[in-house]
């Protein structure tokens, strides 16, 4: 819709937008393997203690564009059932 | 003792080696001692750009072997006396040299000169590893190109891992013309996206084939853009404050005038 109003996009800013998400893929530090294997242990480690949606547990590397001796690893573990427990407290 | 600069990108073919052909001219012409050392072992080309080819009789693996004796590996510019190559092997492998050799051979020119310039390999195997290992800094060569600066990103990365001093961008080949009609990445683009300094933005220019017919690099003359903008950057390498010419302007007026009187 946007495109078809104001033109097609340039091509450098197509290659721009390519190469940003190539650079997210290239900066990871670990191999999607790796990465998968580290997910399940966290979920297991995790869950001897809180109940977590296992499906949704999200792990991402954000490595910074400035310093690249900087970066995060995040993980993101939804809980399972919170208003449930609020309740039992 | 001088400064080492490695000049790499990742990528093959995109200007690695006319750049530290080009920078040692400049250099040496701002008055600086200055060695240009092929890292390329096996793929040597820095001689033939700097048209030196018919003066090899020893290279760096002899001096890296004990065959022969630094001074004697070393050619002497034609044009600039305090100019010289110490070209690669050949006939070896990129295997044939170990990061401990390097350091050594990069340690005893430091001393003999104001910058020694490294031309590294495309890659990031052994050669590269070779190449990197006694450099003080680096100098990044990208072109706009996608695939040239997910190679710098690659190779950028890998420095830092290494502890690589400051590292630098050399930006080649701009086509203002493709930029100003949004069909080339700007330089400001890659800066952002690269995240390093930038100390050069280079023209894409037709003079460089025919400097390199000639083996006669384009900042000898210094006429062309492409010279001009090599002269630049040897310029801030050596600490002088050059502002950034804004090739838009420059280029787009240029080629007003062409247009005005090609009618």
């Amino acid at each position: 819709m946007f495109e078809k109003l104001f033109g097609k996009k340039k091509s450098s800013e197509v290659a721009k937008d390519r190469l940003k998400l190539v650079l997210i893929h290239d900066r990871r530090l670990i191999s999607n393997t790796v990465l998968n294997q580290m997910k399940d242990e966290l979920i297991q480690v995790i869950s001897k203690y809180i109940k977590i949606e296992q499906e949704e547990i999200n792990i991402q590397f954000d490595v910074e564009t400035e310093n690249r001796n900087r970066g995060a690893l995040i993980v993101n573990v939804p809980l399972k059932n919170i208003l449930k427990k609020k309740k039992m407290i | 003792m001088g400064k080492v600069y490695v000049i790499t990108s990742g990528k093959g073919g995109v200007g690695k080696t006319t750049t530290t052909a080009n920078l040692g001219v400049g250099l040496a012409k701002k008055g600086s001692s200055v060695v240009l050392m092929d890292a390329d072992i096996g793929l040597r080309n820095l001689d033939v750009i700097l048209g030196l080819e018919n003066r090899i009789v020893y290279n760096s693996m002899d001096v890296m072997m004990g065959t022969c004796r630094l001074k004697q590996a070393l050619i002497k510019d034609k044009r600039y006396d305090k100019l010289f190559l110490l070209p690669a092997s050949q006939t070896n492998d990129k295997m044939d040299v170990s990061p401990e050799m390097m350091t050594k051979l990069v340690a005893e020119l430091k001393e003999k000169f104001d910058y020694v310039l490294i031309d590294c390999p495309a890659g990031i195997e052994q050669g590269f590893k070779n190449a990197i290992v006694g450099a003080d800094e680096a100098l990044i060569i990208t072109t706009p190109e996608i695939s040239s600066i997910r190679d710098a990103d690659r190779v950028i990365g890998l420095l830092a891992a290494s502890e690589m001093g400051e590292i630098k961008l050399i930006v080649n080949r701009i086509k203002m013309k493709l930029v100003n009609e949004g069909n080339m990445l700007h330089m400001d683009d890659i800066v952002d996206i690269l995240g390093l300094d930038i100390v050069g933005v280079i023209p894409d220019d037709e003079e460089i084939v025919i400097s390199t017919n000639k083996g006669e690099p384009v900042s000898v003359k210094a006429m062309s853009p492409s010279g001009k903008a090599y002269m630049n950057i040897a310029g801030r390498i050596s600490g002088e404050d050059i502002p950034f010419l804004n090739i838009d302007e420059k280029i787009s007026l240029a080629s007003k005038f062409k247009n005005f009187f090609s009618r």
